[in-house]
């Protein structure tokens, strides 16, 4: 087995610029990254897997801040990928301040962002893309693990469209979904007859017969091996989103099913057999500890990016990360049906550095030109940075739950924790395409109804519990819902109703009564018939009034049991 | 031969409910309790061996008042030694009682499959008779939630 740690590369590369101190300068920085550097890859054996997932409807390069909090709870706890900061940092030994560095962590991200630029689009992907394939020819399997066709305004507005128009370009070999499904059963079923590859999907059943829905597995022949592809979608899709939109269909984890497509690829005669999942990176390190005969895990789903291979038994988890950022490559040596060696390099895509591929950069501009005066409009200015990821909060959710607040005139806001959503940096302008990344669903009515103290309680243990169960089976993936105007403690290590306490209605300071009735104002209910505006009309209104969002420090949420 | 004797497909068509109750409902205890005197009253208070069961449940129900249950017991189901009875029941629900399946030796294999209602997060209890008098049993959480914040 070589383990060899590339990306320290990247990190090497880099470190002795900031010995001084402060931020190195863009074009500092540029000159010492190179494409070649980045690239560089001492090839193995005879098959190469690329892997991209949870793009998230980024064609273009973003800026995207990675979670400074995200706990492992039982098994996971300290584990990859729950560590951030300085201890991923140090877990992996990357210097600080270095391009990988910014690529995986939040440390001095607004800093560091001025310096090394936006990471990832479609069109430095086809580079790499290109470029891996001319070098390794017939081994190279190219892999999307879904959550790609949403994300957006011009996905959402698209159905799916730009996404599925540009990613044809990088000719995949197979994809999974997840927020897929949100565009509807009709639509899902128009976008993969297009396709011309296979969306794969052995967990997901109809609810009629339950019957397979989808095509489980792929059988591919690459440097003369032959390797099974077995698709896995987000086991909880109707679960997290809304179930009325794709009644038919009914998912799961379903490890029983797992387990014999594993068998019958085997017994088809699979040498390499690689589970293309979108369950999740918690869910999969238990999946591979007790289903046999998987080599390969190609993760999803809750957005880690690993410079390194986990291993679980016999089987190589790779996590590669979200938002278009990266690339994955995995070269395999097998023989006699048996992985012999591995090597493997998490790609940061840094936008200044890798060349773009000019006939995706007319793809991309084609795809957003109905929508590019849209795109472009500012509404406001960010005072600090605004980002997403954490599993508590983050700035642009305390935007929108403060907004929500204004706008639909309520004493509390519900806001959902989900991980997509591209940050804005300190000082930069506020567009509407930044708005709709952090909003673009098929389902952004923003509600304003009276609910109980109690079933706000009801609420936050059930989402902790999804985030929180010990057991990842029982895990959904999401981070915990952002909370406007009610502040809580939460202990993670006590089990469903009994993690959260001391509910405050933060306006007046008052604990929150159980039998007591609140004005509550939400998004992306899963409930069919939910009315209201569409939540990206309101953040606009409100950063429009506000001219300069400033958001004051979270101290809302108590932290306890790590 | 398989027949059900008790509710097993009512489910169907109760509507949209909005689920209020969620895991720690109070009259948890008292369920569980009921449950496991029902499983005394099918074992005549036999204890039951852990194994040879296989439970088929989601881990998270997509749907509380419809939940697929596929439930299968190794057993060789020959005429000298077969399955003859496998009782289901909920720890969480109003009546524990689920649903009762009997086999014979002509059954070819002890296997079943229905729809469930559940009302809450809960244990499924699944005890399984042989010919010979043995129980086994095997049991599975079911959680029902409010959904709607992953992603």
């Amino acid at each position: 087995m070589i383990t060899r740690r590339e990306m320290l590369q990247v990190g090497a590369a880099t470190a002795a610029l900031v010995a001084g101190g402060g931020s190195l300068t863009r074009a500092f920085a540029q000159q010492r990254l190179t494409q070649e550097e980045l690239l560089k890859f001492d090839p193995l054996g005879n098959v190469t897997l690329l892997h991209v997932a949870d793009i998230h409807g980024q064609l273009m390069p973003v800026y995207f801040r990675e979670p400074s909090v995200n706990l492992g709870v039982g098994e996971a706890r300290g584990q990859p990928p729950h560590l951030t900061g300085s201890d991923f940092l140090k877990r992996f030994g990357i210097s600080e301040k270095s391009a990988a560095a910014y690529a995986m962590t939040s440390e001095d991200f607004s800093a560091l962002a001025k310096s090394y630029g936006k990471i990832g689009g479609l069109d430095r992907l086809a580079t790499v893309v290109k470029k891996v394939r001319a070098e390794r020819d017939d081994k190279v399997l190219m892999l999307d693990g879904g959550d790609t066709w949403q994300g957006s305004l011009s996905a959402n507005a698209s159905k799916g469209q730009d996404m599925v128009d540009c990613m044809a370009l990088l000719k995949p070999d197979a994809m999974t979904g997840h927020w897929e499904f949100t565009y509807g059963e009709a639509r899902v079923k128009q976008l993969i007859e297009g396709l011309g590859f296979p969306f794969l999907a052995l967990n997901i059943r109809d609810t009629e017969w339950n019957e397979p829905a989808f095509e489980a597995m792929k059988m591919f022949t690459r440097g003369g091996v032959k390797v099974a592809v077995l698709g896995q979608a987000f086991p909880y899709t109707p679960v997290a989103n809304p179930r009325w939109m794709m009644p038919k269909w009914s998912f799961g984890i379903r490890e029983e099913d797992v387990r014999s497509q594993v068998d019958k690829a085997r017994k088809a005669g699979a040498q390499l057999v690689v589970l293309l999942s979108h369950n999740g990176f918690d869910v999969d390190r238990k999946l591979a500890s007790r289903v046999a005969g998987i080599d390969v895990i190609l993760t999803s789903h809750t957005h880690d990016a690993l410079p390194e291979a986990v291993t679980v038994g016999k089987t190589l988890l790779i996590a590669s990360g979200s938002h278009g950022k990266f690339v994955s490559r995995l070269d395999l040596d097998v023989q006699d049906g048996a992985v012999k060696g591995f090597r493997y390099k998490l790609i940061p895509l840094f936008a200044d550095v890798i060349a773009p591929d000019a006939e995706m950069t007319a793809a991309i501009t084609k795809a957003r030109a109905p929508y590019a005066k849209e795109l472009a409009r500012v509404v406001g200015q960010a005072d600090g940075l605004l980002y997403r990821r954490g599993n508590f909060n983050g700035t642009f959710d305390d935007l929108i739950c403060a907004a929500l607040l204004k706008e639909r005139d309520a004493e509390i806001v519900l806001s959902p924790g989900f991980r997509w959503g591209t940050s804005v940096l300190p000082g930069a302008p506020i567009t509407m395409e930044d708005i709709h990344n952090a909003t673009a669903i098929t389902y952004p009515q923003v509600y304003r109804m009276p609910m109980t103290g109690e079933r706000l309680k009801d609420i936050l243990e059930d989402v902790a519990d999804n985030l929180f169960n010990p057991d990842p089976y029982y895990q959904q993936g999401g981070d915990m819902v952002r909370c406007g105007g009610l502040g809580y403690s939460i202990d993670v290590s006590k089990p469903i109703g009994q993690r959260i306490s001391g509910m405050t209605h933060l306006k007046t300071g008052k604990p929150i009564e159980p039998a007591k009735e609140y004005t509550v104002a939400g998004w992306a209910s899963v409930n069919e018939g939910t009315e209201g505006p569409p939540v990206w009309d309101l953040v606009e209104k409100y950063i429009a009034a506000e001219k300069t969002v400033r958001i004051a420090p979270n101290t809302s949420v108590k932290i306890s049991g790590v | 031969m398989r027949n059900m004797t008790r509710r097993a497909a009512l489910a169907v068509g109760a509507g949209a409910v909005t689920l209020t109750v969620v895991g720690w409902n109070q009259g948890a205890h008292a369920a569980a309790k009921e449950a496991a005197d029902d499983v005394a009253k099918f074992t005549g208070g036999k204890a039951a061996t852990q194994g040879k069961i296989t439970i088929e449940l989601p881990e998270i129900a997509e749907n509380g008042n419809t939940v697929p249950l596929t439930v299968s017991v190794d057993a060789p189901m020959t005429a000298e030694n077969y399955v003859s009875d496998v009782l289901v029941v909920s720890e969480g629900n109003p009546n524990p009682g689920v649903v009762t399946f009997h086999f014979t030796p002509l059954s070819g294999k002890a296997e079943a499959q229905t729809r469930i209602r559940l009302a809450a997060t809960q244990n499924i209890v699944v005890v399984a008779k042989t010919s010979k008098g043995e129980f086994y049993a095997a049991q599975k959480q079911v959680k029902v939630t409010i959904g709607g914040c992953g992603g």
